[in-house]
């Protein structure tokens, strides 16, 4: 499959995004919650792709593990982090809303709010997790370790929104009595274009860091150290290269896709 | 719960894409931020390449 140049994904993720905006605002009819629903078109794509991120950042994590190639680690990596980004975003749009509807920031109650914020806060670990361990084989390799463990309890978070029983979000994709069409379709756009943006974001942080770290190489042969080949295998903390260990993805022409 | 009046509530929306818009951009000024130190880097190696050249060492890269 042809993978779209960034700057082609870049566009289509504006152009998504602005007209779910446009639909949010003038499309989508008002239900009972009023106008201050129109949080749930922003608040609901940003965790379900924060919280798919996290499934992909353990995929790729397998990946790693499985092949000792360092492009997984770098993909599990920037998908964690762009992640925890979009995380932050729904807590703090979840707490607008939630301040707007219940005039409170935050309860303590609600296995919706508190589950996210569980994984959110485990997710948070991995950055400390990851770079208190020098030596790069084993980082990136407990690295993936942690990114497998914590992407299992990310299905869980999906069943307590599902379970809840005070239905905080509106059943979306449910066959019985989901969303009104229009809702429906302003939702389904919203959805695609944070999914895009997503996936735009991570894709330009792998360039950088792939950029980046080409640079380190050339500078070390300018600089006259001795360059070894790469080696089969090899491993490397993301943005982190290391003269062997980075040769095996840095080396290919092609920015490395998600 | 009654719905909030518009006035109300369009101040609480306003905030909420706000904070995901202010996200954003500082995700990107921030990578920008990482494109421009990439730069000035690449600056500095092309310049240690000619002076590399001009040694007659020729380039070794």
């Amino acid at each position: 499959m042809k993978v779209p140049s960034l700057r082609a994904q870049a566009a289509a993720t504006v152009a998504v995004l602005a007209a779910g905006f446009a639909l949010v605002f003038f499309y989508a009819p008002l239900d009972t919650e009023g106008f201050i629903q129109k949080i749930f078109y922003l608040h609901v794509p940003l965790a379900i792709c924060s919280l798919a991120g996290f499934v992909v950042a353990g995929i790729h994590a397998i990946r790693h593990l499985r092949s000792g190639d360092a492009v997984h680690d770098a993909r599990s990596y920037v998908s964690i982090h762009l992640s925890v980004i979009f995380g932050i975003a729904v807590l703090v749009t979840g707490s607008i809303w939630a301040r707007a509807e219940w005039g409170k920031w935050w309860v303590w109650d609600e296995p919706t709010l508190v589950s996210f914020l569980i994984v959110f806060l485990l997710y948070a670990t991995y950055y400390p997790l990851r770079y208190a361990i020098e030596d790069r084989e084993r980082q990136a390799r407990y690295a993936s370790v942690f990114a497998i463990t914590a992407g299992a309890f990310v299905p869980l978070n999906f069943l307590a929104v599902r379970l809840a029983e005070p239905l905080i979000h509106p059943r979306t994709f449910s066959s019985a009595g989901g969303l009104p069409g229009s809702m429906l379709l302003t939702f389904v756009v919203c959805l695609a274009g944070m999914a895009l943006l997503w996936l735009s974001l991570v894709r330009f942080e792998l360039a950088a860091k792939s950029a980046s770290a080409r640079l380190s190489r050339l500078r070390r042969a300018l600089e006259g150290e001795a360059y070894a080949p790469p080696t089969s295998g090899s491993r490397i903390a993301p943005g982190v290269p290391s003269r062997t260990a980075s040769a095996s993805w840095m080396s290919d022409p092609t920015t490395p896709r998600i | 719960m009654p719905a909030l009046p518009l006035d109300e509530a369009g101040k609480y929306v306003a905030a909420a894409y706000v904070v995901f818009v202010a996200l954003i951009l500082a995700y990107v000024a921030i990578m920008a931020a990482k494109l421009e130190r990439i730069e000035r880097e690449l600056g500095e190696l092309a310049e240690l390449a000619e002076q590399k050249s001009a040694r007659g060492g020729g380039s070794d890269v």
